[in-house]
């Protein structure tokens, strides 16, 4: 079975000065799949996620996405391909000066014609779609709580429905109950839009919740990428710890 | 891409009825007037029988809003929609999402227009009188720190009192000569061609000596200084307030007074006179240069005049105001700082405001000192 690619990266090199982060990293990730990356601390899952969207120039190496390079695309063309993404950043990243309602309209005001009653609406879809009332949309950003703020930052990421969404750490930092339901929002979205998601965590609960694959970043590149049933026969001795550590195991016990 | 359509057809059923056809991409690119057409076609027809959807290609959240919506309007429940799985499940999310029960806080609006200008009037009020009681308990509480500090050395922050003391003193040098030099050039020409009708050029030095030392020096170097550290100031401890670095200092038991302000306030005090007296002498820089090329004015016989004829109170009438200039451009810089509230928006707010308190009160206590001099004689 051959599954088209949403995202291709070959053979990736990211460098802050002489520190290299990534070198020769090689990833695939498929149509409609939602793909988990995780890794220790630092070893640059959130500067991935920046390569891939443009945030962060890579010194070498081609990112696809969808067949588009976009490494060496113009700013036209970077504009076709940004209305394919949604990105929900680890903060939400949210304009401050902004209620809530008025940044998920951001994206549609950048990149759609509609008319603003409708615009408006959609918004309000949207916010109620990521769990929040449609109050919140009134509100703004700083008037809201961390957990609050994730979602907002879901339902701008979402405000055009695009195809390819990038979670970084969507579930960190919220209650066990509030991630669970996140978990399982994304994975209603995935099953309805069939979406792409590619999901920086390490919550062990969301990846097994959510994830298809999972992509273990480390050494400066991708080390394994399988399920998670096939990665915990994997040898590298991180991973083994990963989900043979107490909190990996609890998260899977109810599974075997 | 397909853009977005519908047929509206008598359904053939017995008992009447239309049928809606749908055709085409429902995405969020086409919808821009769909809608409308739509909800004008469907209001006022004869009831929907069924819906027909097996010709439409795409559809996303959006588009299921809209024709969920249109069907919301109408009354028409989803049971009554032909449709593949994938769809029948988007517009069933969309049915579920918009009519989910809210249980969000109730508006509160109180009285009509006008009492609520009232409202809003008195609001203002009280909060410039709020303002002005804060400022005054802000400068209380500071000196207090700062009077703490200043008797117990040892507890002095010297490293943080240094580095300000550099920022916004030691860097600051370049600038304040640079722009008082110019001032002081600028007063001599102007002087000079006025006066040069009643041939009287010499008195330029007067001119330059008095004004440099009593007025320009100081000003000068107070309304950079506003500009340039009491904006630096609000927007660092603004940037720390935002970040929690305050709440986490105060957790730690350190009074942010202490650690942030006294520091900076003492730096200011002490900095500002040392950049007024690098003023004094740039804009008599200026002016003994203008006066030696342009008026024939010796530089020995400009300072010799300015001995003579130029009291040396004039320089200390300047000086004089120089730490209060510091300090209030310090607390004004320090407390719109800690006014910073969680969102970005507010940190420009304060900044603002910040940079044009403390230029307006510069002016408004040279006034006063002038006032205060001149009823004094000197």
């Amino acid at each position: 079975m051959t599954r088209s690619v949403a995202i291709r990266v070959r053979g990736l090199k990211t460098a802050y000065g002489p520190h290299i982060v990534h070198e020769a990293l090689d990833l695939d990730v498929f149509e409609g799949e939602i793909i988990g990356i995780i890794g220790p601390s630092g070893c640059g899952k959130s500067v991935l996620l920046r390569a891939i969207v443009g945030l962060k120039p890579p010194a070498d190496g081609r990112v696809h996405v969808f067949g588009k390079d976009v490494t060496h695309l113009g700013s036209r063309d970077i504009r076709a391909v940004q209305e394919l993404w949604g990105i929900m950043f680890q903060d939400g990243a949210l304009f401050s000066n902004l209620t809530v309602q008025e940044n998920v309209m951001v994206p549609m005001r950048e990149h759609t014609n509609l008319p603003l009653a409708l615009m408006r609406d959609l918004a309000d879809q949207k916010i109620r779609m990521s769990g929040l009332e449609t109050w919140a949309g009134q509100k703004y950003p700083s008037d809201l709580s961390g957990g609050m703020r994730k979602r907002a930052a879901l339902a701008r990421a979402m405000a055009l429905d695009p195809p390819l969404l990038f979670l970084d750490e969507p579930t960190a930092g919220l209650d066990p109950i509030t991630a669970s339901g996140f978990d399982s929002l994304i994975r209603e979205l995935q099953g309805t839009l069939g979406l792409t998601v590619f999901l920086v965590t390490h919550d062990v609960d969301t990846l097994k919740g959510t994830c298809d694959r999972i992509a273990v970043l480390g050494d400066k590149r991708v080390i394994a990428v399988d399920t998670m049933a096939g990665l915990r026969r994997h040898s590298d001795p991180w991973i083994q710890a990963y989900f043979g550590g107490p909190r990996g195991r609890a998260a899977l016990a109810g599974e075997v | 891409m397909a853009a977005p359509g519908f047929d509206l057809q008598p359904s053939g059923h017995p008992d009447g009825g239309q049928r809606l056809t749908l055709y085409g991409d429902w995405t969020i690119a086409g919808l821009s007037t769909i809608r409308r057409r739509l909800a004008s076609s469907l209001q006022g027809a004869a009831p929907i029988e069924r819906i027909v959807t097996a010709d439409v290609g795409r559809l996303d959240t959006a588009g299921a809003f809209v024709i969920d919506q249109a069907l919301r309007e109408q009354g028409i429940d989803l049971d009554r929609v032909e449709a593949s799985q994938r769809i029948a499940a988007l517009l069933k999310q969309a049915r579920d999402i918009a009519t989910r029960e809210e249980q969000g806080p109730v508006e509160v609006r109180t009285g009509p227009a006008l009492i609520r200008f009232l409202e809003r009037i008195g609001g203002a009020a009280v909060h410039v009188w709020d303002e002005f009681i804060e400022t005054l308990s802000f400068l209380g509480e500071t000196l207090f720190s700062v009077t703490a500090t200043v008797i117990r050395p040892w507890k002095m922050r010297w490293k943080a009192l240094v580095s300000v003391m550099e920022n916004s003193g030691l860097d600051a040098v370049p600038i304040v000569a640079f722009l008082s030099f110019f001032v002081g050039m600028v007063v001599a020409f102007i002087g000079a061609s006025t006066l040069a009708e009643f041939g009287a050029t010499i008195f330029v030095v007067e001119l330059v000596g008095i004004a440099v030392l009593r007025e320009f020096g100081v000003v000068l170097a107070a309304i950079i200084l506003a500009g340039r550290t009491n904006s630096a100031f609000t927007a660092q401890i603004g940037a720390m307030k935002m970040r929690q670095e305050i709440d986490a200092m105060t957790t730690l038991g350190l009074d942010p007074l202490d650690v942030i302000v006294a520091p900076r306030v003492i730096a200011m005090v002490v900095m500002t006179p040392v950049l007024a007296f690098v003023g004094v002498l740039a804009g008599l820089g200026g002016g003994v240069l203008v006066g030696w090329l342009a008026l024939d004015i010796n530089p020995s016989v400009f300072f010799g005049r300015m001995q003579d004829f130029v009291p040396l109170s004039h320089f200390w009438v300047g000086m004089s105001k120089a730490p209060v200039f510091g300090l209030v451009i310090a607390l004004i810089g320090c407390r719109q700082g800690l006014q910073v509230g969680g969102s970005v928006q507010s940190l420009g707010q304060h900044t603002t405001k910040s940079v044009v308190q403390a230029i307006f009160s510069i002016i408004v206590i040279d006034a006063l000192f002038a006032t205060l001099y001149m009823e004094l004689d000197i």
